[in-house]
C-alpha cells in the first residue's frame, strides 16, 4: 500500500525550514518523519505527516508543496532487511529515486520510505516477498 | 482607423508639425537662455546665440544636457521659469546618484497629461472606460500622469497606487477595470496572482494595459497580454522631460509615436555625440519645446533605439521610436562580452520560465562571474532533486548560445526574489561596489 508523502520546495535560507514545521506544528498535525535534501540554493523538504490534505492546504501558503507516492515497508529488527528489499526491487528493475527511515510507536518498529519509479510494481512485489507496508489508514492508526 | 484624442495634431502633415517645432524652438531657446544662467553657460561656452537657432535643424548647434548636469544644477539650477509660475515638482527615486526633481507649471501639467490622453486613446479608451491606474502615485510621475490623463478622457479613475495586490485585485473584479496602467513587472505579478487564485484570463473586464517605467521584451509582452486576457500597449516618459506619455504605443504595437508637437527627438551616437541619419540605432535625445518649469534642451536618456517615420496604419504621422534596446549605461561586459538583461529574459520566457529572475554579476580572483536566479512555478517543481538540476542545466546551454558565455543557473521558490511591486530590481553588479 502507498502512502501520501509531501514535497516542499524551499529556499535554502535559514529559518525556512522552522517556518514550515512551526506552521504545521500549530495546526496540531503531527510530523511523522521527514527528510531533507538540499542544494546550495533550495531544499526539497519530504514529510509524512497525519492530516496530509490539510497540511498542504497550510503550506501551499508559503511554498511549493506537491503529493508525491510512496511506500513504507516495515522492517523488521533483524540484519539484513533492508537489502532484501533492494534486492528484491533491483532483480525487478525497478529504481529507487530515495530513501529515508522513522521509527513506529512501538519499540521493535522500523520504517523505509521508498520512492521508486514504478510504485504500482513495486507494491505487488514487495507484498508477494511478504514485506509488510503501511496504509494511510494504518499511519493515522499510529498517531 | 484609430480614435484619437487631439486628431488634428496627432495626424497632422510633416509640414506642419515642422512648422509647429520651427515656432517653438526659437521661443524655447529664447526663453531659456534668458532664464536658465547654468545653460546660459553651456550655449556661450559653445559660442552659440540664441539668434542662431531659426529653425528646428539648427538644434544641432546646442549643447548636451546629461544626468550630470542635473546632478550639478540641482535642485533650482534648470528651472525655466519663476518659481511662483509652479505648481508642482515630480521626482525620480534616485538611485543614480542625487534624485531628479522636475518643476512644472500648470501648462506643463496640462500638456502632459494631454499626452497621457492621447495614449489611453490610443489604447481604446473613452469615456465609459473604467481606468485602474497602479503606477505609484506621489513623486513618481507613473500615477499622477496616467491619473490626469484618464481624467482628460473622461475614464471612470481608479487612483490605486501600487502595492497591496489583494486590493487591487478585488477592485479590478467589483468595478470592472478595463484598463490597467503599471509597470509590466507588475501587470505579470497580478496575472501570476490571479492565476493563483483560480481566476481565468476571461473572468476580468480588462481590455488593455498601459505599460511603462521599466524595459521589457515582445515576449513579456505576450506572457501579460495571455495571463491578463488584453491587449499591452508600450508607453515611454521620462521625468526629465515630464513623465509618461512623452511616446506611446497605437493598436500596431510597433513602436511608440512620439508626441513631436511638445518632444523633439533626435538620435545620437553615445561616443562622439553626432546625430545620426533617420533609421540608425544610437541614443534617444529629446528637447522639450514648450514646457516652461524645467525645459531641458537636448537630454541625452541614455536610450538607445531607433526612430521610423514609416507611414502608421493608425493615421498618426508623429514619428516612431522603437522600445529601448537597452541603456548606453546598463549593458553590462561580462568577460569581454556585451550582455544586456533583456537578452536573459528572452531566454527565459522561451523555455518557459516565468520573467520573475534576478541578474547578479561578480568577480571571483579577477574573473567575472554571472549567476541568474529564476523563480520555479509550480507546474515545474519536482520532488527530485535531478530533475531541478536537469532544469538549471538545460537553462544553461540556452542561456550559452544566446550570450555567448556561461550563466550560473539557480532555479528558487516562487516569491523568493525580492522585488518591489514598482520596478524588479533585475541586475545587481557587485563588481561596482569592490572597485
Ligand atoms: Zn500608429
Amino acid at each position: 500500500m502507498a502512502i501520501t508523502q509531501l514535497s516542499v520546495f524551499l529556499e535554502n535560507k535559514p529559518g525556512k525550514l522552522s517556518e514550515t514545521v512551526r506552521k504545521i506544528s500549530a495546526a496540531g498535525i503531527n510530523i511523522r518523519a521527514m527528510s531533507i535534501a538540499d542544494t546550495k540554493d533550495f531544499g526539497i523538504l519530504r514529510l509524512i505527516v497525519s492530516d496530509a490534505a490539510e497540511t498542504k492546504r497550510i503550506v501551499s501558503e508559503h511554498a511549493i508543496v506537491t503529493e508525491t507516492e510512496v511506500i513504507a515497508v516495515r522492517m523488521d529488527d533483524q540484519a539484513g532487511a533492508l537489502s532484501g528489499v533492494l534486492d528484491a526491487l533491483e532483480t525487478a528493475q525497478i529504481n529507487v529515486e530515495y530513501l529515508y527511515a522513522f521509527t513506529g510507536t512501538k519499540s521493535d518498529s522500523a520504517y523505509v520510505v521508498l520512492r521508486v519509479d514504478n510504485t504500482a510494481a513495486a507494491e505487488e512485489l514487495l507484498g508477494k516477498r511478504g514485506f509488510a507496508s503501511l496504509s494511510d489508514a494504518e499511519l493515522k492508526a499510529m498517531l | 482607423m484609430s480614435n484619437y484624442y487631439q486628431k488634428e495634431i496627432e495626424t497632422a502633415s510633416r509640414d506642419e508639425i515642422i512648422r509647429i517645432q520651427n515656432e517653438k524652438i526659437v521661443r524655447q531657446v529664447k526663453r531659456v537662455y534668458e532664464n536658465v544662467p547654468y545653460y546660459r553657460d553651456l550655449m556661450d561656452k559653445k559660442g552659440v546665440k540664441p539668434e542662431d537657432i531659426r529653425s528646428i535643424d539648427d538644434i544641432k548647434l546646442l549643447p548636451f544636457l546629461s544626468k550630470a548636469d542635473l546632478r550639478d544644477a540641482y535642485p533650482y539650477g534648470l528651472l525655466g521659469t519663476d518659481i511662483r509660475n509652479c505648481v508642482r515638482i515630480q521626482s525620480t527615486s534616485g538611485t543614480t546618484g542625487r534624485r531628479v526633481v522636475a518643476f512644472y507649471t500648470q501648462h506643463d501639467i496640462d500638456l502632459w497629461e494631454e499626452c497621457c490622453a492621447r495614449a489611453i486613446v490610443a489604447a481604446g479608451g473613452t469615456n465609459e472606460d473604467v481606468c485602474q491606474v497602479c503606477y505609484g502615485y506621489g513623486l513618481f510621475t507613473g500615477g499622477p500622469g496616467l491619473n490626469g490623463g484618464s481624467h482628460k478622457v473622461g475614464c471612470l479613475t481608479l487612483p490605486m497606487s501600487s502595492g497591496n495586490t489583494d486590493r487591487q485585485i478585488q477592485f479590478m473584479m467589483d468595478l470592472g477595470a478595463t484598463i490597467l496602467c503599471c509597470t509590466p513587472s507588475y501587470a505579470a505579478y497580478i496575472g501570476e496572482t490571479l492565476k493563483e487564485k483560480g481566476y481565468k484570463p476571461t473572468d476580468n473586464k480588462l481590455k488593455a494595459g498601459i505599460f511603462g517605467a521599466e524595459p521589457w521584451t515582445e515576449e513579456m509582452r505576450r506572457s501579460i497580454q495571455e495571463s491578463l486576457g488584453i491587449k499591452a500597449y508600450d508607453i515611454y516618459g521620462l521625468t526629465e522631460t515630464s513623465g509618461p506619455g512623452v511616446a506611446f504605443e497605437c493598436e500596431e504595437q510597433t513602436g511608440m509615436h512620439i508626441n513631436e508637437d511638445h518632444f523633439y527627438a533626435e538620435i545620437i551616437d553615445p561616443d562622439t555625440g553626432e546625430v545620426l541619419p533617420e533609421g540608425s540605432k544610437g541614443e534617444l535625445v529629446f528637447t522639450s519645446l514648450d514646457k516652461e518649469g524645467f525645459p531641458l534642451l537636448r537630454y541625452r536618456t541614455r536610450d538607445i533605439c531607433v526612430l521610423s517615420r514609416e507611414k502608421c496604419s493608425c493615421g498618426r504621422t508623429h514619428v516612431k521610436m522603437s522600445k529601448p534596446m537597452g541603456r548606453s549605461d546598463d549593458m553590462m561586459i561580462i568577460r569581454g562580452v556585451n550582455v544586456f538583461p533583456s537578452q536573459i529574459e528572452t531566454v527565459l520566457l522561451k523555455e518557459g520560465y516565468d520573467p520573475n529572475y534576478q541578474i547578479v554579476v561578480d568577480r571571483e580572483r579577477n574573473n567575472d562571474t554571472l549567476d541568474v536566479y529564476v523563480e520555479l512555478n509550480p507546474d515545474q517543481f519536482s520532488d527530485k532533486i535531478a530533475d531541478i538540476q536537469n532544469r538549471e542545466k538545460s537553462l544553461e546551454g540556452a542561456m550559452r548560445a544566446m550570450l555567448g558565455i556561461g550563466a550560473k543557473m539557480h532555479l528558487v521558490p516562487p516569491k523568493s526574489i525580492a522585488r518591489s511591486e514598482g520596478k524588479a530590481v533585475r541586475v545587481i553588479d557587485k563588481r561596482k561596489l569592490h572597485d
